[in-house]
C-alpha cells in the first residue's frame, strides 16, 4: 500500500515536472505527422529528368542547393557559409568564375559526408551531353566545375557573367550525392530507377517509400544539420485529383495540411476559407498571362512561308496604332476580378517583377478606355463596314485569337471578344490542348511557336530572380522559323536593332542598379512598341491549415523551401 | 466446344496483333508532345534534346517492333524471372518498356495499381451484383408493385446521374457536412488488425458506392428483364403444378435460367474493372490504373499508354471469350462448332 503510494506520489511529481518544462523547447519529430498534398501527382524524385514543377519542389524536401531564394527573391545560404559577391572575393573581378565555401559537418541521409565532390559529379551529371538533363540551362557557359579543396567549389565560365548564381540555386539545381548516382551517368541516366525514386539528401526529409504518380512517405532525415529540426516526424505527399478538391481537403474537411497550385475560381475559394480551418496564401514572382501579337503573316496561302519574317509583315497587325487600340481596349481589372481573384494583379509589364525591375512607364494602360481606342482606329483610317468590322484598303480586323484550354484563359478571351467588338475588330476564339499547344510537336500546325494565328495567349516566367536571360528570349535570333526547326522562344516575332543592343549590353553590365535601368529600358521597348499586351500578374496560390505554422509562401523558389522550419501550433 | 474454343483462341491472336498496331499508331501519330506539360523555363534547345534523349528520333516501324519485342519477349521472361526466382539471360540489362514520365518499367507502375484498383473497383463491382440480384429478382416477381416502380426509378437516377456528379455530392454531404468518412484514399494503408480493417472500410466506402449505385443499374435492368422472360414460361406452371413451394420455383428453377445471360453480361463487364472508374478514382484519389491512364494521356506518356491500353484490349478479347464459353458452358442447348 505503502509502496503503491509511494510509487504514484513519484508519478505525480514527475508528471508535474515535465508539464512545467518549457514548451518552446521543441525536438526532431515532436509534431508527428504532416499531410501535403499536390494535385498533380509526383512522378519523379530527380528534377533533373523531369522539368515539372511538382517534381522539383516535392525533391527539394529532400535534396537541396547550394542556396535558395527566400520569400523576397533574395538569396539565402543553405549548404555554403555565405553568398559569393565580387565584395568578399567570391567572385572573381573579371566576372568569369565563383567560388563557394561550403559549411562543414553537413551528411547526407546515409551518413556519408557532403564534399565538393558531390557538387562537382553534380555538375557532370546535368552537363552530360547524352543524359537529357532537363535543367541544362542552369548550367548554360560553364565552362569547368573543379573541387579545390573538400569544402570549396570553384564554377568557371567561359564568358563574363554578371549574374553567376545559376549553378546549384534553387530547387532547379539541387547538389545529387557522387556515391549513390555515380553509375548513373549520360544514357544510363533513366535507368537508375531506384536512385531516381530514393535520392539520398541532405534536406529535412528522405524517401521511406514512392509509388510513382501517387503518393510518397517520408521521414525526418537523421543526418540532418540541425538537431531540433525538422518537426515533423512523418510525411505524406500526396498526389492527384484536381485542384478543387486538394482545396476542399485542407479548407473543408482537414484532412491535409497543406495544397498547392489552386487554381480555381476564386469565389470558390473564399468560400471554403470561410469554414475557418485553413487559410489561403499567394506570393507573386514573375508569371505574367499576356497575349502575343503576330508581326507576320500567318496567311496560310503563304505555304511554307506561313509565320516567318520572309513571309511579310502583318497585314493589320504592324500597323502601331491597332495594337495600341487592341490593348487600350482590354479592362485587365475585370478579367482580375473573374479569373484570378487574389491570385492575379493587373499589369502593363512583361517584367513586373522583382522590385528593381519593375517599370512605372506603362501603367497608362490600367485604365481602360474604349473611346480613345475608336478614336485611334479611325485616326489611323480603319472606317467600319456595314457589319460593324473596320477595314482599310480591302483588310479587315477580324483576329484569330488562340490559347490553351484552360477555364479561366476561356473566360478572359470571352470577355476580350466582347470588348474588341466595341471598337470594331473580329476575334474568333480557338483553343487548344495544353499538351499539344506548348509541345513544340514539330508535325503540329498548333504549337505556339508556329503561331498560325494574330494573337495567342499564355504564361511565361523565368526562376529565379535575374532576367537577363528571359529579356533575351526577344533577340532577333531567337524567333523561331522552319530553318532552326520552329525551336525560338520569340513568338511575336520582334525583331529591333536597338533592342539587340541593350541587350549586349546589359550582359556586360555587373552592378545592380545598373541592371536593373536596362531591364527596365528593355521591358518598356516591347511593351510601347506593342509585341506584347500584357494582362495580369499572376500569383501563386495555396492554402495551408491553421494549425500549420512558419510556412513562408515563396513565389521565387520552392514552396517546400523552408520545410525544415515548419511547425504544429500547440 | 474444344474445336471452338481453340478456334477463337487462333482467331484472338491475329486480331490482337492489328489491334496492337493500331493502337501504337494512333498514338505515335497524334500531335501530342511529351515536352508539352513541362514549364515554359525550359528553353526549346533543352526539349529537343529531352525528345531524343527519350528516344523519339527513330522511326515508326522501328520502334514499334522494339515495343513489341519489349512487350512480347522481355516483359514476359521478367514475370517469369521474378515468380520462380531464377535468372534468363541478360536480365539486368534487358530492355524494358519505361514510362516516360517516372522513367521506371510500366509493368512496375501497374503492378503498384492493381491493389486499390481491384480493392475499391473489384469491391464495388462485387457489391453491385450483390445489390442487383436481389432487386432484379423481387422487381420481377412483383412486376409493377411499389418495389418495382422504385427500384426503376433508382436504376434510371443511377444509370443517368455521372459519376462525377455522385461522387462530389457524396463528399460534401459525408466528408464535409457529417465528417464521417475521408474524401482521399490512403493508398499506403495496410489492414493489420480490426481496427486497421475498419479504417480501411471506412476509407472504401463512399468510392465503393458511387461506383456499386452505377454498377447495380445496370444489371438490375438486365436480371429483371431476364427473370419476366422466365416468369412467364411453361416450366414454371408446370413446378408450380407439381405443388412446389413458390420459394423453390422461384430460386431454384427460374433464378438459374435467368442467370445465365446475366452471368455473361457479367464476364464481359470485368475488363472494365481493370481500366478502372477513371473518374471515381480521380475524385478520390485511389490512384489505380484508371488514373494512371489518365495521367499518361495528359503528359503525353506514350509507352504508358499504349501498354495500358493493349493490356485492356488482351483482357477484353480474352472475356469476350470466357463468356462465350461460359454461356455454352450454363445453357445446354447452346452448341458451338
Amino acid at each position: 500500500m505503502k509502496k503503491s503510494l509511494l510509487y504514484s506520489a513519484i508519478g505525480a511529481a514527475t508528471l508535474a515536472s515535465t508539464s512545467f518544462a518549457p514548451a518552446a523547447f521543441a525536438e526532431r519529430g515532436s509534431d508527428g505527422h504532416i499531410n501535403i498534398i499536390y494535385w498533380q501527382a509526383v512522378s519523379i524524385l530527380n528534377p533533373y529528368l523531369s522539368g515539372g514543377t511538382k517534381d522539383i519542389e516535392s525533391s527539394s524536401l529532400i535534396i537541396e542547393p547550394l542556396a535558395r531564394y527566400d520569400e523576397s527573391g533574395n538569396l539565402v545560404p543553405f549548404l555554403v557559409e555565405e553568398i559569393p559577391t565580387v565584395e568578399n572575393g567570391g567572385i572573381s573581378e573579371d566576372l568569369k568564375s565563383i567560388t563557394w565555401k561550403i559549411k562543414p559537418g553537413i551528411k547526407w541521409s546515409d551518413g556519408g559526408d557532403f564534399t565538393a565532390d558531390d557538387v562537382v559529379f553534380t555538375a557532370e551529371y546535368c552537363m552530360h551531353p547524352e543524359g537529357g538533363c532537363q535543367q541544362a540551362e542552369k548550367f548554360s557557359d560553364v565552362e569547368s566545375v573543379e573541387a579545390v579543396d573538400p569544402l570549396t567549389v570553384k564554377i568557371s565560365f567561359s564568358v563574363a557573367k554578371p549574374f553567376p548564381y545559376g549553378p546549384f540555386t534553387g530547387g532547379e539545381s539541387p547538389v545529387i550525392q557522387k556515391s549513390q548516382f555515380a553509375d548513373c551517368l549520360g544514357t544510363k541516366a533513366p535507368e537508375c530507377t531506384d536512385q531516381n525514386f530514393g535520392p539520398n539528401g541532405t534536406g529535412p526529409f528522405h524517401v521511406t517509400s514512392f509509388k510513382a504518380n501517387d503518393v510518397i512517405s517520408l521521414e525526418a532525415n537523421p543526418n540532418y544539420r540541425d538537431p531540433a529540426k525538422p518537426a515533423f516526424a512523418t510525411m505524406t505527399f500526396k498526389g492527384g485529383g484536381d485542384a478543387a478538391s486538394a482545396a476542399r481537403a485542407v479548407l473543408e474537411t482537414g484532412e491535409y495540411d497543406y495544397a498547392w497550385n489552386l487554381q480555381i475560381d476564386p469565389t470558390i475559394l473564399t468560400q471554403m476559407e470561410s469554414a475557418g480551418k485553413g487559410k489561403v496564401v499567394s506570393a507573386y514572382g514573375t508569371s505574367v498571362e499576356r497575349m502575343m501579337v503576330n508581326m507576320t503573316d500567318p496567311d496560310p496561302a503563304l505555304g511554307d512561308k506561313r509565320g516567318t519574317i520572309e513571309g511579310g509583315a502583318h497585314p493589320f497587325l504592324s500597323d502601331p496604332a491597332v495594337r495600341k487600340a487592341l490593348s487600350l481596349a482590354i479592362d485587365r481589372a475585370t478579367i482580375v476580378e473573374i479569373g484570378y481573384g487574389s491570385g492575379g494583379q493587373p499589369t502593363c509589364n512583361v517584367l513586373p517583377a522583382p522590385e528593381i525591375y519593375a517599370s512605372t512607364a506603362n501603367d497608362d494602360c490600367l485604365v481602360q478606355d474604349i473611346d480613345k481606342a475608336n478614336q485611334l482606329l479611325d485616326d489611323a483610317g480603319w472606317a467600319r463596314g456595314g457589319d460593324g468590322v473596320r477595314e482599310k484598303d480591302g483588310v479587315k480586323l477580324n483576329i484569330l485569337y488562340q490559347t490553351s484550354t484552360n477555364a479561366v484563359r476561356q473566360d478572359t478571351q470571352a470577355l476580350v471578344k466582347q470588348w474588341w467588338k466595341e471598337i470594331g475588330v473580329d476575334a474568333e476564339l480557338r483553343n487548344i490542348d495544353g499538351a499539344v499547344f506548348f509541345g513544340g510537336d514539330q508535325s503540329s500546325p498548333d504549337t505556339f511557336q508556329k503561331f498560325f494565328a494574330d494573337i495567342e495567349m499564355y504564361t511565361n516566367n523565368f526562376n529565379g530572380t535575374d532576367p537577363e536571360n528571359y529579356m533575351g528570349s526577344w533577340a532577333c535570333d531567337k524567333i523561331p522559323s522552319p530553318a532552326n526547326n520552329w525551336l525560338g522562344s520569340n513568338m511575336p516575332r520582334y525583331c529591333n536593332a536597338e533592342y539587340d543592343a541593350l541587350l549586349a549590353e546589359m550582359a556586360k553590365t555587373s552592378a545592380l542598379e545598373e541592371r536593373g535601368e536596362i531591364a527596365k529600358k528593355l521591358n518598356d521597348m516591347l511593351m510601347q512598341d506593342g509585341a506584347i499586351i500584357p494582362l495580369v500578374h499572376r500569383g501563386r496560390v495555396s492554402a495551408h491549415a491553421n494549425s500549420l505554422v512558419g510556412v513562408k509562401h515563396n513565389a521565387w523558389d520552392s514552396e517546400m523551401w523552408n520545410a525544415a522550419d515548419w511547425t504544429r501550433a500547440k | 466446344m474444344f474445336t471452338y474454343t481453340l478456334r477463337r483462341i487462333l482467331i484472338a491472336i491475329p486480331t490482337l496483333i492489328v489491334i496492337s498496331f493500331i493502337i501504337f499508331a494512333l498514338l505515335d501519330l497524334a500531335p501530342n508532345d511529351p515536352t508539352g506539360n513541362l514549364p515554359m523555363t525550359i528553353s526549346p534547345e533543352v526539349r529537343e534534346k529531352i525528345r531524343l534523349s527519350l528516344g523519339l528520333g527513330e522511326p515508326l516501324h522501328v520502334r514499334y517492333f522494339l515495343w513489341m519485342k519489349q512487350f512480347f519477349v522481355n516483359e514476359p521472361l521478367n514475370i517469369i524471372e521474378q515468380v520462380f526466382e531464377v535468372s534468363i539471360g541478360d536480365s539486368e540489362n534487358r530492355l524494358r518498356v519505361q514510362s516516360w514520365a517516372t522513367r521506371s518499367p510500366v509493368v512496375d507502375l501497374i503492378v503498384e495499381r492493381i491493389p486499390q484498383t481491384l480493392w475499391v473497383v473489384g469491391m464495388s463491382y462485387v457489391v453491385g451484383i450483390l445489390i442487383a440480384i436481389p432487386i432484379g429478382v423481387i422487381s420481377a416477381y412483383k412486376q409493377y408493385s411499389w418495389f418495382d416502380q422504385l427500384g426503376t426509378f433508382i436504376s434510371m437516377v443511377g444509370f443517368s446521374v455521372p459519376t462525377f456528379f455522385t461522387g462530389v455530392l457524396l463528399i460534401i454531404i459525408f466528408s464535409v457536412n457529417l465528417q464521417w468518412f475521408p474524401s482521399i484514399y490512403d493508398t499506403n494503408h495496410k489492414v493489420t488488425d480490426w481496427a486497421s480493417f475498419g479504417f480501411q472500410v471506412k476509407q472504401m466506402f463512399l468510392p465503393v458506392l458511387v461506383l456499386a449505385l452505377y454498377n447495380a443499374a445496370q444489371l438490375t435492368r438486365y436480371m429483371r428483364a431476364s427473370m419476366l422472360d422466365n416468369l412467364g414460361q411453361d416450366y414454371v406452371r408446370t413446378a408450380r403444378a407439381k405443388g412446389m413451394s413458390e420459394k423453390v420455383v422461384l430460386l431454384m428453377h427460374v433464378l438459374r435460367n435467368s442467370m445465365i445471360p446475366v452471368v455473361t453480361v457479367i464476364a464481359l463487364s470485368i475488363p472494365q474493372v481493370f481500366s478502372g472508374a477513371i473518374i471515381t478514382e480521380q475524385i478520390f484519389r485511389v490512384n489505380g490504373l484508371g488514373q494512371l491512364l489518365i495521367i499518361g494521356i495528359q503528359g503525353a506518356d506514350i509507352p504508358l499508354v499504349q501498354t495500358l491500353t493493349f493490356i485492356f484490349a488482351v483482357l477484353i478479347v480474352v472475356f469476350n471469350l470466357v463468356a462465350d464459353i461460359l454461356y455454352g458452358i450454363l445453357d445446354p442447348r447452346i452448341r458451338y462448332d
